[in-house]
């Protein structure tokens, strides 16, 4: 199911990672963060939304990146190149990443950054929507986002072009030891 | 037709932009879609939403209801209302009471539909478009040409020039800049706005949900950033569950750009906590405005299963060549020309529903299942039903009505021949007696018809005997048709019968929306066909073939005739087309090829009755490889040649092109024949070649097939 999720996903420009561990998933967004220039200044910042994934970190290890937030707010995520966040499912037959996106936080972080870098946990990987709708219960979760790709258009001459209001870079990183939801 | 609307198509046609631009998209749009549908079973995927849909359909103020508490139990505001002034009066009211001074916008159909930005500006709102498509129409002041892309129309260089304007700077047309431009000057605007307005492409009403699909990731924004969420759905696009989604989510995508899924989906269930902590005010809107009404309606109630995918623009051979504009300022297209007439009024569908030519391409596509040419069909019913004929076609079908009549004046056609070009009243009569050669040349009316022909043939005595229906097209037009046909069946030990009473099968007057005078062609054919004993009734005519087999039930049908019915139904049942007939003949060792033929390279078109209606698509393919032609493919072999019937004597304009388009491919083919089963396909493309240098011969399958039968 991974393989056929980083085929749909690669196909549609996201980038896709798989990491056996929560340390090596750290060090992975760490080094790419480091990697692109995050830095204390507009544009070069980063926010990080709340998650069990970053609830197990060792804040003195993030503490110690200039330029991450762990608070997202409208001002800090308007002007952060970079959003991290933790999704809860991967559906394989479209590369779709599907998230309980009621905190607003998810989808400051998600949408109004450039690049925008989800954590999934493996085990969190459907084989499509189907499946997926019987997991859901709208009556918990008032907003479900799913995002497949970064954004795109092809208003002007029907030309594909990314990153019109979203990301114009997605990087999924699966996470093996991530407990995912049911 | 009005001579305003004439000029808007000869304006459109003659924009090179503009056709250049959906040319090419409609001839990629045809592979890609393909490829997003591989591996799934589409007859199945629209079975499905068909039967979601409908029965959403059926039940519109139950889940309308049902919806509207499941909402509120979560926290929205649910207002419902048939009528689209007051949606626009408590938008305005939410407005108002929230000191809201700007709007931002995700792309919804129905604020089009009520025109509501207009409505909101006038009353001092900032209201701001932020897909890019509906943002670059918004600042050049026009109405969407699609309703997935609704800037298509526009260039680069137009987009440019829009954009130079707004950020005062001259500005490139290099389009990834022209991209980051638009994300630069909205952001703000959705940091700033007070209120988000979006659309709806789905409610669910078990669960008070609303799903939004976007590719840019404005409808995110707009239904995340304000503090009031205002989401405007028509109520077709309720369905029951949750699960109902699902084929939706699938289908949707893949027929609008033929993508698997759009980039981003949500699923709003509720009101949400703002950036500052409050909780969305959220109101969701359901709005009827004469949807129930059309749910009521017998035929026209499977519109409301329409996704808005916008795939019937895509393959239409009208779309590409006008474009949206000349259908109006709402719903263009296929669907649009339905959807205008009911939302709207009917009598604003009279020009535009004369812009289908009835090839059946949307009907194939359409993941709603809808019979979109059926539709409009009974738009042109009702409208002459309404307003009655105009006089000259009332004269004309009085003739047409009358076989002798008929019959004489094409008799007479034949020896006046020229001068009808410029005759006063025959060069109106349906068909093939009109005065526009424009890019096609008309053929001459046979000297001796082939109801004339047809005594002095002499047929071997057989067991099996077919009635030959020959249609006007071959009887006076091209009787060598017709004898090609006789000494094939001969050949196969069938003795074909002629009976002289048969007459136009109704296709022209029923494609006018003349149903009585259709119902009465009807009534005539069927006394005259089942008069003799025969095992077959054959036909090489396509559209006549649907017409027995098909149209003469349903229009006497909607004409509430039942005379005629169950003698409709015995002819239909003996019908055949004539390359299903032959390959069935040939499958039963009843007649076969001469062998080691090599006829050299030939191309076949596929006409548009004959494959979408009657589904033959094999059969003349393998009669004439057997019978030695070498089958080379041509782009787009069932593309509409644009005939169209009277359609290409109505709207030379569009038929014109079209055919221009048909000979290229078929020149690219690089094959010295061109073969086709439809008499009027003949007429239109042999008029075509005549008129560009005849190099290629274009045939009917009969005639090619009727010197190559071993004895």
């Amino acid at each position: 199911m991974y393989q056929h999720f980083k085929t749909r996903a690669e196909g549609v420009g996201a980038k896709v990672h798989r990491c056996a561990t929560s340390q090596e998933a750290l060090d992975f967004v760490l080094s790419f963060l480091a990697g692109e220039g995050v830095a204390e200044q507009p544009q070069c910042s980063a926010v990080w939304a709340d998650s069990p994934f970053l609830a197990a970190v060792d804040r003195q290890v993030l503490n110690k990146v200039s330029g991450l937030k762990l608070e997202v707010t409208r001002a800090t995520a308007a002007e952060a190149k970079f959003g991290i966040t933790q999704l809860d499912w991967a559906l394989a037959d479209t590369g779709t990443l599907v998230q309980d996106a009621t905190a607003i936080e998810e989808r400051l972080a998600s949408s109004l950054c450039s690049i925008h870098i989800a954590l999934v946990p493996t085990a969190g990987l459907l084989p499509d929507l189907p499946s997926l709708l019987t997991r859901l219960t709208p009556a918990e979760s008032s907003y479900i986002a799913m995002i497949t790709g970064p954004s795109r258009t092809a208003d002007i001459e029907r030309v594909l072009t990314i990153g019109v209001h979203g990301p114009e870079r997605l990087v999924i990183v699966f996470v093996d030891d991530l407990g995912g939801k049911s | 037709m009005e001579r305003e609307f004439k000029e808007s198509i000869h304006k459109a046609v003659n924009d090179a932009n503009l056709t250049g631009a959906l040319g090419t998209f409609s001839e990629a749009y045809k592979v890609n879609r393909t490829k997003a549908y591989e591996g799934i079973d589409f007859e199945e995927l629209r079975n499905r939403i068909a039967s979601i849909k409908g029965h959403a359909a059926s039940n519109l103020k139950e889940l309308s209801a049902q919806f509207a508490s499941a909402a509120e139990a979560r926290g929205a505001t649910v207002f419902r209302t048939s009528d689209p002034a007051k949606v626009r009066e408590y938008i305005l009211k939410v407005a108002k009471d929230n000191g809201v001074k700007s709007v931002v916008k995700s792309k919804s159909m129905a604020t089009e539909e009520i025109h509501l930005n207009p409505f909101l500006e006038a009353a001092g709102i900032e209201v701001g478009e932020t897909d890019l498509g509906e943002w670059i129409i918004q600042l050049a002041g026009q109405t969407p040409s699609h309703m997935v892309m609704p800037a298509i129309h526009m260039t680069r260089d137009e987009v440019a020039d829009l954009f130079s304007k707004e950020v005062d700077e001259r500005l490139s047309s290099d389009i990834p800049r022209l991209v980051k431009v638009a994300r630069d000057q909205l952001r703000p605007k959705f940091l700033n706005a007070d209120m988000g307005i979006s659309g709806g492409n789905i409610a669910v009403a078990e669960t008070g949900s609303i799903v939004l699909m976007t590719n840019e990731g404005n409808a995110r924004l707009v239904t995340s950033l304000p503090r009031i969420h205002v989401a405007l759905v028509g109520i077709e696009k309720l369905v029951e569950k949750l699960a109902d989604i699902a084929p939706i989510l699938k289908a949707l995508p893949r027929s609008a750009t033929a993508q698997l899924l759009t980039s981003y989906v949500s699923i709003i269930s509720g009101p949400t906590p703002n950036p500052d902590g409050s909780i969305k005010d959220l109101h969701i809107i359901l709005m009827d405005n004469r949807r129930t009404e059309m749910a009521e309606d017998p035929i026209f109630k499977q519109a409301l299963q329409c996704i808005r995918c916008a795939s019937c623009l895509n393959v239409c051979p009208v779309f590409r060549l006008v474009g949206g504009h000349v259908f109006g300022k709402v719903y263009t297209g296929g669907i649009g020309t339905i959807l205008t007439a009911w939302f709207d009024e009917l009598k604003k569908s009279e020009d535009i529903q004369g812009l289908c030519i009835q090839c059946g391409n949307c009907k194939e596509v359409c993941p709603g299942k809808i019979d979109i040419p059926e539709l409009i069909m009974e738009i042109r019913r009702r409208l002459v039903k309404d307003q009655g004929l105009p006089l000259l076609q009332k004269t004309i079908y009085a003739v047409v009505n009358n076989r002798k009549l008929f019959h004489g004046m094409l008799r007479a056609a034949s020896v006046v021949a020229k001068p009808l070009a410029t005759g006063g009243f025959l060069r109106h009569l349906p068909l093939f007696l009109a005065d526009l050669t424009d890019g096609r040349s008309l053929p001459a009316i046979a000297e001796e018809p082939f109801r004339d022909r047809f005594k002095k043939i002499t047929q071997p005595e057989c067991a099996q005997k077919a009635v030959f229906y020959a249609g006007c097209l071959i009887d006076f037009a091209y009787p060598e048709m017709g004898e090609a046909l006789v000494r094939i069946l001969n050949k196969a030990g069938i003795q074909v019968l002629f009976p002289e009473e048969q007459t136009c099968c109704g296709a022209p007057a029923r494609y006018n929306g003349a149903y009585e005078v259709a119902a009465r062609n009807a009534a005539d054919n069927i006394k005259a066909l089942l008069e003799v004993e025969a095992d077959y009734v054959v036909s090489a005519c396509p559209t006549c073939t649907v017409a027995l087999v098909h149209d003469f039930s349903s229009t006497l049908k909607s004409t509430g005739q039942q005379e005629w019915l169950t003698q409709a139904t015995i002819l239909a049942k003996k019908t055949m087309d004539f390359s299903s007939l032959l390959k069935q003949l040939v499958d039963q060792g009843r007649v076969s090829f001469k062998e080691g033929q090599e006829l050299g390279a030939i191309t076949y078109h596929d006409s548009c009755h004959l494959k979408r209606t009657l589904h033959a698509t094999e059969q003349p393919r393998e009669l004439l490889t057997k019978a030695g032609y070498e089958l080379k493919e041509m782009f787009e072999c069932d593309m509409c040649c644009g005939m169209g019937g009277s359609y290409s004597l109505k709207l030379p304009e569009i038929s014109g092109p079209i055919l221009q388009r048909k000979i290229s491919n078929i020149r690219s083919a690089d094959a010295e024949t061109v073969a086709m089963d439809c008499p009027g396909c003949v007429m239109q493309i042999r008029g075509g070649f005549d008129q560009d240098g005849g190099d290629v011969r274009v045939k009917h399958t009969v005639e090619l097939l009727a010197e190559r039968m071993k004895e």
